[in-house]
């Protein structure tokens, strides 16, 4: 079942994982998949609602524990893990973009970037420079003060992305990042995408809408909690 | 750690309004407990502070009754008791005082006029320091002197109310009045004395006066004015200082031991005024915990944001428990100040010296801060328990 992958390093492999909420009536949401992305991939998961991809992308972001099966990130068994590595590893190695952006409001657009590195240890005095630098490659380095309910929300968007590259993530992990943006906002916001991964990113971008799954290099079909090639 | 101290502070500020009304609880709380703390200590010393004027520092030495009891001569005063005393340590005015027996003898001034009805007017013999050991006031005029003493001169100081029942107000005319027949001259009119009241509805003349006129044989009573606290040990050495040879027939009258009433006083006070306060206090407490828990239910996607960015459970525990104490801690900060504020407030409009622990006013801020903290336990431990999941899902 497992793609063959021509890198040596696969991101993320998880052989036979399997995640079933306790009923009654129990649901298997997830129902045994075999999944390897390997290093600037450009991944896309496509799947209608339902289809058991919400619940992948938390199992491939850590912020959710399989019932069974393998995860390794970064050739790290994540099994094993207790929720504090968890949390360190989920903060290093994965960048975050959501569909309704989870930007802070009371914050700067600046401040809502260098959040993503408090945790993982990144010292003070790099944070704001750091994430000057990745809104700068963004291009929002005029919004820096700004607040982000004074954006609109492809600007909000692009925020979310660089907050999500500021730490250097192994994985961007992309939950219907256009849902919320009209068709021109989209289309700007899947270009930084294929611009990080001609740079070499990794991508895996979950979504329902086959316009946006089509740009991804390579595209698998959840259904049923199992993937389709 | 500063990093969870900014998070926190950041979290704080970003709703100024809900910060104030949040604090709204505390502030009164701790308000209250400094206020009521303040006030209580104050009014306690002011309490007190009048025992020390009034009756702390004085000292009346009598003779004993008992000593005439079988015919005998009773114990006498000597009339140099004053000049013995003065010599203690610890002694600030001493003087004697003695109500003369005028028989029939009317008082009246120059027109008949004897004060009317009710109690006949006293008359009164003292030495010249009577006026400072009763810490006597002068309305007008001024106390008779050595001088006067001395030569028996025929004058008179009136009481407060004596002046009044008689119509004398002025002695720059130099009224006089008559006791029986005998004219005397007013030099002065009391305003105030204190401990002996019997001084104001009288007329007292010195006691060379009195020897020569009435016979005065001993004085009634020494009166004796010590410095603050050395009451007690005047209250000790007075008898023996009259009467080297047989002091236990004197009586002396001394203020209580201090500290019992004072104590009894400030505790009771202090204890109603302490529970006012914590009841205040947890009222607080609750408004903090309430309004923390609901902002965890608000802020449930930025606590999930923060688990995806690789918070663990305990760094968000930790910044809603460091906000809550933040808001405790200043709502303690000015709780604290509208206390003393409302402790200075009263103290001025009622004249009276603020008293305050500097214990309380330091440690109240951090009272709040405690509050905070207890107060901010349980929706800090809510908010770690949230799962990233349910806390991205949805909006």
């Amino acid at each position: 079942m497992s793609t063959a992958v021509a890198l040596p390093a696969p991101v993320v492999e998880m052989i036979g994982v399997r995640r079933f909420f306790p009923g009654p009536p129990e649901v298997q949401a997830i129902n045994g998949i075999d999944l390897t992305i390997g290093q600037g991939e450009y991944l896309s998961i496509v799947g209608p609602s339902g289809s058991g991809k919400s619940t992948l992308l938390h199992l491939l972001g850590l912020l959710d524990n399989p019932t069974d099966g393998v995860y390794r990130l970064d050739g790290v068994d994540t099994m094993s893990l207790r929720e504090r590595r968890r949390a360190v590893l989920r903060g290093e190695r994965i960048g975050f973009v959501f569909q309704s952006f989870h930007l802070l409001d009371h914050r700067t657009v600046l401040e809502n970037v260098a959040l993503s590195m408090v945790y993982v240890g990144v010292p003070r005095r790099q944070r704001m420079a750091r994430a000057r630098v990745a809104l700068e490659r963004v291009g929002l380095s005029h919004r820096m003060e700004f607040a982000p309910t004074t954006l609109s929300g492809g600007e909000r968007q692009r925020v979310a992305i660089a907050r999500a590259l500021v730490a250097e993530p192994s994985l961007l992990l992309a939950d219907e990042p256009t849902g919320n943006l009209d068709s021109a906002n989209a289309e700007a916001i899947l270009q930084v995408f294929d611009e990080l991964h001609s740079e070499g990113m990794t991508l895996a971008v979950i979504t329902h809408d086959d316009h946006v799954s089509r740009r991804a290099q390579r595209q698998v079909r959840i259904v049923d909690g199992t993937l389709k090639w | 750690m500063r990093d969870l101290l900014d998070e926190a502070l950041a979290g704080v500020a970003a709703r100024p309004t809900r910060l104030i009304l949040t604090t709204l609880g505390t502030v009164l709380g701790v308000a209250a407990l400094v206020g009521t703390v303040g006030l209580g200590q104050t009014a306690a010393g002011q309490i007190t502070q009048r025992f020390d004027l009034a009756a702390a520092t004085r000292v009346v030495v009598q003779p004993d009754d008992k000593g005439g009891q079988e015919g005998e001569a009773a114990t006498q005063l000597p009339w140099d008791a004053p000049d013995r005393i003065k010599r203690l340590n610890g002694v600030e005015a001493v003087g004697t005082v003695s109500s003369l027996q005028i028989g029939d003898d009317l008082v009246e001034n120059v027109t008949g006029l004897n004060g009317g009805t009710g109690k006949a007017l006293q008359v009164m013999a003292g030495s010249s320091g009577l006026w400072d050991a009763v810490r006597g006031v002068l309305k007008t005029g001024r106390f008779f002197d050595d001088g006067h003493d001395q030569r028996a001169d025929k004058v008179v100081v009136l009481g407060k109310h004596a002046a009044e029942r008689l119509g004398i107000n002025r002695v720059d005319s130099q009224p006089a009045v008559f006791i029986g027949d005998e004219p005397y001259t007013v030099i002065g009119i009391l305003d105030s004395v204190t401990g002996r009241a019997d001084l104001n509805d009288a007329v007292i003349m010195p006691n060379g006066t009195a020897k020569e006129a009435y016979n005065l044989e001993s004085p009634d009573a020494v009166e004796i004015r010590t410095a603050v606290g050395a009451a007690q040990l005047i209250a000790e050495q007075a008898p023996i200082a009259i009467e080297p040879n047989n002091p236990s027939t004197l009586t002396v009258d001394a203020p209580p031991k201090q500290g019992a009433v004072r104590k009894g006083v400030e505790s009771d006070l202090n204890a109603l005024f302490l529970l006012l306060g914590a009841v205040a206090l947890l009222v607080g407490g609750l408004g903090i915990a309430n309004v923390t828990l609901l902002s965890v239910l608000e802020r449930i996607s930025e606590i999930g944001l923060r688990r995806a960015l690789g918070a663990a459970r305990r760094h968000i525990a930790v910044q809603f428990l460091v906000e809550s104490v933040i808001v405790g801690f200043l709502g303690g900060l000015l709780g604290t100040a509208v206390g003393v504020i409302l402790t200075v407030g009263v103290s001025w409009v009622r004249d009276w010296t603020p008293i305050l622990d500097n214990r309380l006013a330091f440690g109240s801020p951090l009272l709040g801060a405690f509050i905070g903290l207890v107060a901010g336990t349980y929706p800090a431990w809510k908010a770690s328990a949230i799962q990233p999941i349910t806390a991205l899902r949805g909006t």
